[in-house]
Parts: structure tokens; C-alpha cells; sequence
């Protein structure tokens, strides 16, 4: 039986939870409100007059290749940056699983990029990345190799993934540690006196009862691609070239911070917080179901 | 179906010194029991054997072949652990059928053999379910199934029944019994359990920090422990040890306690006045009054039902323990009791049993008269 806390007073729980509720209220309702208002009504270009035109907005966004292309890159995007921070985490996590000597400064030092601030890794990326400046740059283009992100769509692309994923391994890290931590050792020694090598151990033993980590990391991560990792294109590449690396969240808030279109940018903030919606959804389902077994 | 060697095993965790040459030879379809105090190095003995720790030195030889640096996939032996460690997110028939899939055998055989191996425990019915939904009996039959099912070399057991309640502990252990005759599978199973240990094995290992103490049938272990560490692990209630010398040129024994018994297998060698330890099991000992009988102040008295177990001081200040069926003093009484020739166990200062001078001349002769 769960214990439970009995208020005398019916006002007493509304007060204890107005401070929560207040600041929920005040940075998400409301402005999420104002979004959804906003998305409903167009601005015309000296933001005099104000217009109620209904759906339009969205039916224009669905309409506007820029956006859909947008929306490609957001997806390719997400895709490889959620792939690479993964699948790099995980074999981090599998090799300081393995008791060696100085496992735990090594897990120290892997820990420390996610204290790091998006805009910050940026900055470091660039002394690597950058054509003329940067370590890699520089040594890319003496072998003969036309490196320049800022120039190039593909592989500005490319720099803004790498640097996303880095600052997101650290997170997955921890977690698919923590995950590997909690596989009963003598399960492993079950399998390996059952005749498999160390590769099928991971594969029919390890990676499935790692999929409960797996799953909440894969919306976790997706969700940061998604919107955590403005900062990075922001600093590196500004959306650019070409519109290239302008993922949803960078295009919504260069229309209504640059372009001042208020109306579009409302309504672009609208179908990322549905998507976020659907995402969280899926992830309690699921995670509720504790995933396989 | 093979015979297991173990040549000089020693194994250290850095500095900590755990097994200290251990040797053994396992003849086919033997169940050989190591059995010991906590901590003795009894799960690391099994897991070298196993493969998951390398000795330190010495070598593991199952079926003529050196596998010392074999990995334990490479090894064909199954273990089942005590926490019997069965793969969560698999059911039971691919439980049983993981170590069959990985060698590459056909489905429908796998089929046959896990079906086969199900029935002969009685989880044939439970093929579909997961591990989470078994009780702590069902998994245990499932780990011993995925062991059997493989047909392996050798069976490894690490304290597999400690998990279950008293009362399934020795129905189990009567089936793995049973089992492990049928099969005929060379088996090595660990456990701290003497009861267990002395039903269980053709012989038994009885290890003491790091060594084998001795490595002998269960009842010659009980009729002639090798020192004073195997007399006292081995029965329940444990032996008790009395204090003595060596007088009448060997022949008898005097207690510290009081009385001098004469041995009833002969002259024992060493100096007179040589110290001993005496060794006698609370079975043995009589209530009786007359020469040779000792005055015991008892001090507490456990009914167990059929018997009694007294314990109590003699007049050196030793205790002793008497297990006697039909007699229950009272506690602060003064009970005389009597110690059987016959069944003295006789060892020498540092614990070594000493045996009868003419036994060991007859032993002699008999080897003398084989070759
Ligand atoms: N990986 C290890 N590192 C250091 N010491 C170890 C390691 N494994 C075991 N030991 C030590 O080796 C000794 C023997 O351990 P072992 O597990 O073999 O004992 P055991 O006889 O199986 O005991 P139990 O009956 O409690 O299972 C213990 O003192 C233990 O602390
Ligand atoms: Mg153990």
C-alpha cells in the first residue's frame, strides 16, 4: 500500500504546487500559447496591422520548398547525429565497461564535453574545422582536398554533425554505461561458456537487454537534434551555406527574429512542439512497456 | 563424458594469494564435490576450470588435451551458476537452445533435444515463458536444462541449489543426483553445504584456504579425516578435540582431561610425551561410569526430537559435545561419560592424523604382496 499524505486543509496542496505551477505557467503555457495565437494571424510588413487568417500560415509552410527542404535537413540531420553520438557512445561504453586500469579517469575525461556549452564546442570546432585556421582544415587541404564548410553545403553539413554529436556522446555515454553496468556479469560467462564469441555475446546478449537504454536515448537524442543543437549551428555555420544547414528550430528563428514574419515563424514553432508532443508520447508508451522483455 | 586433470593450479588476485596448487584427477563420469568455508577459493577453482579466470600456474587437461589457455567457448563444458544467470530477455526453449544455435545445429534437431531435455525435468511445458515468470525452481531447472541439453564434457555446478528454499534444496539435489548417474557427465560441484557435499559426491574435495585437504570418498572422509580442519568440517555437530600425550611406548593416549585410553589399533609412533589431539564425534560417546570415564559438567542441553545434544566441560576446562539418545540430563549436573577406543581419531600437534604403526606395516605388506 502506498502511503499517502492526508491534507486537512483542501487549499493547502494548490499553494504547495503554485510556485511549480506559476513558473510552468509563465515560461511554457503562456508563451506556447501566444505561439499557437500568433500562428493564426499575419503582420503585414510594418507590423501595423494584424490580420486573423486562420490555417493559412500552415498551408503555406507545407507549401514552401524552403521550408520542406528545411525539414530534409532537420531529418538527415537528426538522423546522422543521433546515429554517430550513439553508436560512438556505446563503444566508449563498452570499452570502459571492461575493467581496465584507470577506467575511472577515463570516464572522467569522456564525461567533461557535455559541461561544455554548444556555442563553446562550437568555438573549438572551428580551430579544427576551419580552412585556413583550423588543425583539420589545414591539413585536408594540403593533401589536395577543396576543404572549405563555408563554402561547400555537403560539408558544412558534415562539421555541424560531428560537432553536435561530440557534445552529445557524453550523455549517451553515461547512460549506456550505467545500462552495461547493470547486465549480471555471470549472464555474459553463461554465454561465453555456451560457445559464443565476444561479437555474438554483444549481439544476442549485450545490445537486447541494452534496448530499454537504446530506445530512451534514441528519442532523447533526436528531441536534441531537433532543438538542443542550435547553438552549434548558430556559431558554426549560421544556417549557411545556402541554406544548407538550416535545420526547423534555426529557420523558425531566423523568420521571426530576422525576417520578422511572426506569423510563419509561430507557425513553424507550432509543428515542433507537436512533434515534440508526439516524441514524448511515444517515449512513455514505450518506456511504460519497458521495451522487449 | 571425460576425465578432468588439475595440475598444480595457483591462482593469485595481485597479491592476495588464493589457491595454492591444487591437483586433482576426475575419472569419467565421476561427480567429484568441493566442499569448504566461505572464501576457501571454491567458485575460483571452478571458474579456472571453466575458463573465465586464467591460473596463475598450473594446468587444466579435460579428455587427454591442455586447455589451460583455451577460451571457455573453445572448452565444451557447461556451468550452472547460483544465481543460475539465464538470459532475461530469452525464453526458455531459447534459453536452451542458445549454446545449440551457436554450434550450427539443425532446427528440427534443436527442436528434438530441447523438447527432450524439457520433459526429462518436467519444464516441457514451460517452453514459451520468460525467466521472469518462473519461480525460483522452475529457473533452476531451466539453468540445469540448458547445461544438459548441450551434452556436454563436463558439468560445472556453483552452489546451484543455495537459491532455494530447504525443502526443494533436497528434492533438487536428490534429481541432480539421479540426473547426473544417468548421464553419466564427468561433474565438478561446489558447495559449502556438507550435507550436500557427503550425498552428493563420489568424492569429495575438501579445500581450507587455498588447499586440498583431502580428496577422498565421503565416508573415508568421515571414518579418517586427514587432520584436525577435515575432522571438524566434516559431521554435524562437529568432532570434538581433546588434548593428550603420547605414553605407554604409543599404545595409549593420556588426557589432559584425566583418563588414559588405550588405543584399540595399535602402538601410534612418536617420542613419549609427544603432544596430540584426540578426536571424537558426539555420536560416539557413551554415558557410563567406571574406569576410564570422565566426569562432564554439563552446561546446556539442545532436545532435538529423537536425541539430545549435551554440551558441557570436562575437568581440563575442554568442552565436549555429546549427542546421545537416550539420556537428558539436567543442565549443572555432572554426567559421566565414556570415549569408544575405537573411535578416536589421533592427530599430532600441528593436525595431521596419525595412523596405527602396525595398520600402516599391514598396508605395507598388502602393497608389497600386489607387486
Ligand atoms: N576478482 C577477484 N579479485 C580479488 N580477490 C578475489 C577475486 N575473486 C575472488 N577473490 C578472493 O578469493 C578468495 C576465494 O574466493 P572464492 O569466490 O573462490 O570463494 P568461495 O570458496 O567460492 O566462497 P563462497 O563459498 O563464499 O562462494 C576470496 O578471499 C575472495 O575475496
Ligand atoms: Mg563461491
Amino acid at each position: 500500500m502506498r502511503k499517502r499524505v492526508i491534507f486537512n486543509d483542501k487549499g493547502l496542496p494548490y499553494l504547495l504546487l503554485a510556485p511549480q505551477l506559476a513558473i510552468t505557467f509563465v515560461f511554457f503555457f503562456w508563451p506556447a500559447g501566444q505561439a499557437i495565437w500568433f500562428s493564426f494571424l499575419r503582420q503585414d510588413a510594418f507590423g501595423i496591422r494584424t490580420t486573423f487568417v486562420g490555417l493559412e500560415n500552415f498551408v503555406e509552410l507545407f507549401q514552401d520548398p524552403l521550408y520542406l527542404a528545411s525539414a530534409w535537413n532537420t531529418v538527415v540531420f537528426s538522423f546522422w547525429v543521433t546515429l554517430v553520438s550513439m553508436a560512438v557512445a556505446l563503444g566508449l561504453a563498452v570499452l570502459a565497461d571492461r575493467h581496465i586500469r584507470g577506467a575511472g579517469v577515463y570516464k572522467t575525461l569522456l564525461i567533461w564535453p557535455y559541461a561544455i556549452a554548444p556555442a563553446v564546442a562550437a568555438v573549438l570546432w572551428i580551430f579544427i574545422f576551419h580552412p585556413q585556421v583550423g588543425l583539420l582544415g589545414r591539413f585536408l587541404r594540403e593533401i589536395g582536398i577543396a576543404w572549405d564548410y563555408k563554402l561547400n553545403g555537403g560539408q558544412a553539413m558534415l562539421v555541424v554533425i560531428v560537432a553536435s554529436a561530440w557534445n552529445q556522446i557524453p550523455y549517451n555515454f553515461l547512460f549506456f554505461l550505467a545500462g552495461l553496468q547493470s547486465i549480471p556479469k555471470s549472464v555474459l560467462e553463461a554465454a561465453a561458456i555456451d560457445g559464443a564469441s565476444a561479437q555474438r555475446r554483444f549481439w544476442t546478449v549485450i545490445f537486447p537487454l541494452l534496448s530499454p537504454t537504446t530506445f530512451f536515448l534514441l528519442v532523447v537524442n533526436i528531441v536534441f537534434a531537433f532543438f538542443g543543437t542550435f547553438g552549434v549551428i548558430d556559431a558554426l555555420t549560421k544556417g549557411g551555406p545556402a541554406k544548407a544547414t538550416e535545420t526547423l528550430i534555426y529557420k523558425a528563428y531566423i523568420d521571426g527574429r530576422v525576417n520578422l514574419d511572426l506569423g510563419s515563424s509561430s507557425a513553424q514553432s507550432v509543428v515542433l512542439m507537436l512533434t515534440v508532443i508526439l516524441l514524448t508520447a511515444i517515449q512513455f508508451r514505450y518506456i511504460e512497456r519497458k521495451v522487449h522483455y | 563424458m571425460a576425465t578432468l586433470e588439475l595440475q598444480g593450479i595457483r591462482k593469485s588476485f595481485g597479491t592476495t594469494h588464493v589457491l595454492h596448487g591444487i591437483d586433482l584427477a576426475v575419472a569419467e563420469g565421476e561427480m567429484i564435490v568441493i566442499v569448504g568455508a566461505s572464501g576457501c577459493g571454491k567458485s575460483t577453482l571452478l571458474r579456472i576450470v571453466a575458463g573465465l579466470e586464467t591460473a596463475t600456474e598450473g594446468r587444466v587437461i579435460i579428455a587427454g588435451a591442455d586447455v589451460t589457455r583455451l577460451e571457455p567457448k573453445d572448452r565444451d563444458i557447461a556451468m550452472v551458476f547460483q544465481n543460475y544467470a539465464l538470459y532475461p530477455h530469452m525464453s526458455v526453449f531459447d534459453n536452451m537452445a542458445y549454446g545449440l544455435k551457436i554450434r550450427g545445429l539443425p532446427k528440427a534437431e534443436i527442436r528434438a533435444r530441447v523438447q527432450q531435455t524439457a520433459d526429462l525435468l518436467g519444464i516441457g511445458q514451460l517452453l514459451e515463458r520468460k525467466p521472469r515468470q518462473l519461480s525460483g525452481g522452475q529457473r533452476q531447472r531451466v539453468a540445469m536444462g540448458r547445461a544438459i541439453v548441450r551434452e556436454p564434457k563436463l558439468f560445472l555446478f556453483d552452489e546451484p541449489l543455495s537459491n532455494l528454499d530447504a525443502k526443494l534444496r533436497v528434492q533438487m539435489r536428490a534429481e541432480i543426483k539421479r540426473l547426473q548417474r544417468r548421464l553419466g557427465v564427468t561433474s565438478l560441484f561446489v558447495t559449502h553445504d556438507q550435507v550436500e557435499a557427503m550425498t552428493l559426491g563420489d568424492r569429495l574435495v575438501v579445500m581450507h584456504e587455498g588447499r586440498a585437504e583431502q580428496v577422498a570418498t565421503p565416508m573415508e572422509i568421515w571414518r579418517a579425516p586427514a587432520n584436525t580442519y577435515v575432522a571438524g568440517f566434516i559431521g554435524a555437530p562437529a568432532m570434538n578435540f581433546l588434548a593428550a600425550e603420547l605414553v605407554e611406548g604409543g599404545a595409549a593416549a593420556k588426557l589432559k582431561a584425566g583418563a588414559t585410553i588405550a588405543f584399540a589399533d595399535g602402538v601410534h609412533p612418536g617420542g613419549e610425551g609427544a603432544p596430540l589431539i584426540v578426536g571424537i564425534r558426539p555420536e560416539h560417546i557413551q554415558a557410563g561410569s567406571g574406569p576410564g570415564s570422565l566426569p562432564l559438567k554439563v552446561d546446556l542441553v539442545e532436545p532435538l526430537g529423537a536425541e539430545s545434544l549435551i554440551h558441557g566441560a570436562l575437568p581440563s576446562g575442554e568442552t565436549l559435545t555429546v549427542r546421545m539418545s537416550d539420556c537428558s540430563p539436567l543442565a549443572g549436573s555432572v554426567l559421566p561419560v565414556v570415549l569408544p577406543p575405537a573411535s578416536l581419531h589421533v592427530f599430532d600437534a600441528e593436525g595431521r592424523r596419525i595412523e596405527a604403526v602396525r595398520r600402516r606395516e599391514r598396508t605395507a605388506a598388502a602393497g608389497a604382496v600386489g607387486a
